[in-house]
């Protein structure tokens, strides 16, 4: 993402132009842009002409468009932000207050006004236009007639196949059945490599399973490309690691990433620091419970302590439709992060935001234990509907 | 039941007298048609009380026949055949199987339910009455209208009858006391080699066997796949060629130990590496039982391969190291002796049998053997095992001491008189099998057979099932019918609960059906929910459970990837009573009744109704979390 210009007043009033240029951007764009925004973008817009005579016919114009956000919706797959809104500023081909919703497109600048830009929304855009936050990684996760490939980018885990295939088990006298069971299996999961992994992006593809399915794909993958001089795979052989995982399923992606020689391979993922902070939460949890807490109402009472050392917060409550309840969150980040508390911003697109939106999205490790919230009660809303699946 | 225990002791002169009371009774039944209401009522007179008895005995040899044949040869055929056999249905099967004289119209079904309970093996033949008889059954009118009793009646059968007590199995209750066509006889009438007509039906199931599945656990490399592979070569179930070809091929590898594993590791991939992966199947006999054999791998990566195998076993044999240093690495926590115990516990199998393999090594050393006994048997106390249900053996699997006979090394002898492996074995009780519950399978592998389609493998937990049958694929939620049961590969007429067995579906794409699917009866679904309440044991854990901790849920013969989605309550560990309600996290070695939220619906039963499909395992990180039983699963949104 390039930053342009940006303009914003004392009372946080103010414009920001931005250019997004990979997928990526749009991820964080659509972190940054919430209802009741203003985006001016150049767009497509279907114009009906009548003549004098009556017939009418339509044509596709290019005209740039200022509209007032009123849904914002983003496709995780195609990384496609559409935003729709009302017209606020009439020109030629659209009256004001018609409708229209502009597709963001790569490479064409768009500018946001809000009423209130909060640091939230500000440290975002200056994440977004670090160019070294961006590293790639493919990752194949499997397991004996199952395997998902992911593809990990900075803020994101997008899993961009998922193979399930059933394997006949091995049987007394007759084996063939499940060895070809697995090459049918390793084929398609070779196949999905292909068509999903770009070699000229990714740094490295990390092929992780339990046991030796990840040894026998390897050399699977390698011994089918020299059959077939496939280029593609033998002149990326060096970027595929093997690593281990305790099963195919998507949530197993969190061990291969803290697994030691993958983890000096990413280097600074967003993801891997997540991963760090996250596991530490789980590990004083466990060993002295009274300093970790999660659910809102605790982390706002141990924050009025001031004792929160580092808050756990996943991005996607910033997104809430609800402004009260968004400016809460922001007001607790504000205030850890004034008196001398880490903030760590998880992204919900990645494996550990969403193991953290499943424990309400909130937590917080503390300086001092404070044995007196245990005994608080946590308003237990039936909040079965709010915890969302992990999409997959 | 109480009937039919009459029934056998009953004198021959009473049974005469019973007899046509019974029969009285089918008359009056609905279950005859219009047509032959008037037939029976127009003959009546003119039978005396041998000819009522001659026709009672046609009925029920009929329906023995029947339920072996399943319901495709009309009746008066079968008649005929019955009659020229003198009743004997063992001859009358094997006849009609050999003649393939099967006209598939709709069979006639005569009985009412007491009827096709009512075991009655009588040979005695009045050869006066035949000609009457078959005139009589031959003017029968086949009516259509009968054909809804035939797929009802079977199945009220098992329903109506109880199990008399609760240590009896199907297969240890002789057919005359229960069930007419006892799967046993009808298994040895069907196998091609058994051509020999037996005179009496109950002779051909004198020496049947109880049926036992055993599970082989334990940690990595302690040898599990070579002590049954060489106590399967004691037994003479491996042949000495194929050994001297492993022994031949395995040094070639530089892996001369294997030998015996590979009895059991078939895959080339578990052969080059030394290890089992996936669960080895292998059946052999003891004395008393037919033991299928489960060899599970011990390698931490593959418990979801050992949790499909434990899902089928009855009993476990758990094998440990003796060498100094091994056991110890097992057993300390990482270790899959542990963990094995603990999962095979929380499946629901108590009894285990502890064999301290490679006793070789420490040369037969009682101190030894002491040692690893005492330190495990207070494991296995705690972790719930009866100590009257654990025995331990020592025994080398390399060398075969102690396997399927006593020791002969003096140095065991000095100090040890036990059981052998194969007295273990075969002292396991088998337990009861549900089959008068509807009727659940569950799915544990598909794969393409021979020739026509694709076979369904899994176990019947619960009920029965037959050829023709029409069963209800969950999750799906279609209706399919059974074409062919295998066992063994053998073809059966019945499968039972216990049986691992193969299925042919008709009428269905089995391509649809994965592990983990089950065939249900279509009356009794097996309810489907993406939702469920569980009372979870919390085992040795890293990690407390918070709210939202992503697992693996393993059920059965399959596992889905789930999340904790809500604490609901702390328990007391022994009185079972809410501690603390909506907690923060669970703790290691706590109870709990916790909500678990699944990636996509799964077939699970509340553990208060069906015991076998209502065990989960939680599992993350490579680690088993929790075991749990199911105590909710609907939920009505």
């Amino acid at each position: 993402m390039k930053l342009v210009h940006k303009d914003i007043e004392k009372d946080g009033k103010g414009v920001v132009v931005l250019i997004p240029e990979e997928a990526e951007d749009m991820w964080q764009a659509y972190n940054i842009i919430r209802e009741g925004d203003r985006i001016r973008a150049s767009t497509i817009r279907k114009v009906q002409n009548e003549s004098s005579t009556g017939s009418s016919t339509s044509h596709r114009v290019r005209t740039t468009l200022t509209v007032n956000v009123e849904s914002v919706d983003f496709d995780t797959q195609a990384c496609l932000l559409r935003l729709k809104g009302r017209n606020i500023e009439e020109n030629e081909y659209v009256k004001m207050g018609a409708y229209h919703t502009i597709d963001l497109e790569l490479n064409r600048k768009f500018t946001l006004m809000k009423e209130e830009w909060d640091s939230i929304d500000l440290g975002r855009i200056e994440m977004a236009t670090d160019p070294t936050q961006t590293a790639d990684v493919a990752a194949v996760i499997m397991q004996e007639g199952l395997a998902h490939i992911c593809l990990i980018s900075g803020s994101r885990t997008i899993v961009r196949a998922k193979i399930d295939q059933n394997i006949p088990r091995k049987r007394k006298g007759d084996i063939k059945q499940h060895e070809k069971g697995i090459l049918k299996f390793f084929d398609l999961v070779m196949q999905a490599i292909l068509r999903h992994i770009r070699f000229d992006i990714v740094k490295c593809t990390i092929i992780a399973s339990p046991g030796f399915v990840k040894d026998q794909f390897y050399e699977y993958i390698i011994q089918e490309a020299v059959k077939n001089d496939n280029k593609t795979i033998l002149e990326n052989k060096s970027k595929f690691i093997t690593a281990h995982a305790s099963s195919g399923f998507k949530h197993s992606l969190k061990e291969v990433l803290t697994n030691p020689s993958i983890a000096s391979k990413l280097e600074d993922t967003k993801a891997l620091s997540e991963l760090k902070v996250l596991e530490n939460f789980y590990k004083i949890l466990q060993s002295e419970s009274t300093r970790a807490f999660y659910g809102i109402s605790h982390v706002e009472k141990a924050n009025e302590a001031l004792a929160i050392e580092t808050l756990l917060i996943t991005d996607s409550l910033f997104r809430s439709q609800n402004i009260a309840e968004r400016k809460r969150y922001v007001k607790l980040v504000d205030s850890v992060k004034e008196s001398g508390g880490d903030v760590k911003i998880f992204s919900s697109m990645h494996v550990t935001g969403e193991q953290l939106s499943q424990i309400t999205g909130v937590a917080a490790i503390l300086r001092f234990p404070m044995p007196e919230l245990e005994d608080d009660e946590e308003e237990d809303d039936d909040s079965d509907e709010c915890i969302s699946l992990p999409q997959s | 039941m109480a009937r039919h225990r009459n029934v056998r002791t009953t004198q021959y002169s009473d049974d005469e007298y019973y007899d046509d009371d019974d029969y009285s009774n089918s008359f009056e039944d609905d279950c005859i048609s219009p047509s032959d209401a008037i037939y029976l009522i127009n003959h009546k007179p003119k039978f005396d009380s041998d000819q009522e008895f001659t026709d009672a005995k046609v009925n029920s040899c009929l329906q023995r026949v029947t339920e072996v044949l399943g319901f495709e040869i009309p009746k008066d055929v079968l008649t005929g055949h019955l009659i020229r056999n003198e009743f004997n249905i063992d001859k009358t099967v094997d006849q009609i199987l050999n003649s393939k004289s099967g006209d598939t119209k709709g069979k006639e079904y005569q009985g009412t339910e007491d009827n096709s309970s009512r075991p009655t093996v009588v040979i005695a033949s009045s050869s006066k009455n035949k000609d009457s008889i078959v005139v009589g059954f031959g003017n029968t009118s086949i009516s259509g209208s009968k054909n809804k009793n035939l797929t009802a009646t079977p199945k009220q059968t098992p329903f109506s009858t109880p199990i008399c007590s609760p240590a009896a199995t199907p297969r240890n209750r002789s057919p005359q006391s229960t069930r007419v066509g006892s799967p046993r006889t009808d298994r040895k009438l069907n196998s091609p080699k058994n051509t020999k007509v037996k005179d009496d039906s109950g002779l051909s199931t004198s020496h049947h066997k109880d049926q036992l599945y055993l599970i082989i656990i334990g940690h990595v490399d302690a040898g599990k796949s070579t002590l049954m592979g060489h106590l399967l070569y004691k037994l003479g179930h491996v042949q000495q060629r194929t050994i001297q070809k492993y022994e031949h091929e395995s040094k070639k590898l530089g892996k001369q130990s294997f030998v015996y594993a590979w009895v059991l590791d078939e895959t080339t991939e578990e052969r080059n590496r030394g290890i089992t992966m996936d669960v080895g199947h292998l059946k052999f006999e003891t004395k008393t039982k037919d033991v299928t054999l489960l060899d599970a791998p011990g390698h931490k990566d593959f418990i979801p391969n050992m949790i499909t195998g434990a899902s089928q076993a009855d009993a476990t044999i758990l094998v440990v190291d003796a060498t100094k240093g091994e056991f110890e690495t097992g057993f300390d926590s990482g270790g899959q002796t542990r963990e094995h115990a603990l999962l095979i516990r929380s499946l629901g199998i108590t009894q285990l049998g502890v064999a301290i393999n490679k006793m070789d090594t420490v040369f037969w050393s009682e101190e030894r053997f002491e040692e690893i006994k005492s330190k495990l048997g207070l494991f296995l106390k705690q972790a719930g095992y009866k100590e009257s249900d654990v025995t331990f053996v020592p025994c080398s699997g390399l060398s075969g001491e102690n396997l399927a006979t006593k020791a002969n090394e003096s140095l065991l002898t000095q100090w040890y008189n036990g059981p052998c492996l194969m007295d273990v074995i075969d002292s396991f009780k088998p337990p009861e099998r549900p089959i008068s519950k509807p009727l659940r399978l569950c799915i544990s592998d598909v794969y393409k057979s021979l020739g026509s389609g694709y076979s369904i493998v899994g176990r019947i937990e619960t009920g029965q099932m037959r050829v023709g049958d029409k069963v209800l694929v969950q999750p799906q939620g279609e209706i399919a019918q059974i074409k062919s049961i295998e066992i063994d590969d053998l073809p059966q007429p019945i499968g039972l609960a216990g049986d691992f067995i193969s299925v042919g579906l008709a009428g269905y794409d089995a391509q649809t059906i994965y592990s983990g699917c089950v065939l249900c009866d279509p009356s009794f679904p097996v309810p489907i929910t993406s939702i469920l309440e569980a009372r979870v044991i919390v085992f040795n854990v890293d990690f407390p459970i918070v709210r939202g901790h992503q697992i693996v849920l393993h059920y059965q013969s399959s596992s889905e990837s789930a999340v904790v989605s809500r604490l609901l309550a702390e328990l007391n560990k022994s009185t079972g009573e809410v501690m603390k309600k909506n907690p923060r996290m669970i703790k290691k070695n706590t109870h709990a009744l916790v909500k678990i939220q699944l990636s996509r619906p799964i077939c699970v039963e509340v553990y208060s109704d069906i015991r076998q499909l209502g065990r989960i395992m939680l599992r993350s990180g490579g680690t088993t979390i929790a075991a749990g039983l199911v105590t909710k699963v609907n939920f009505n949104k």
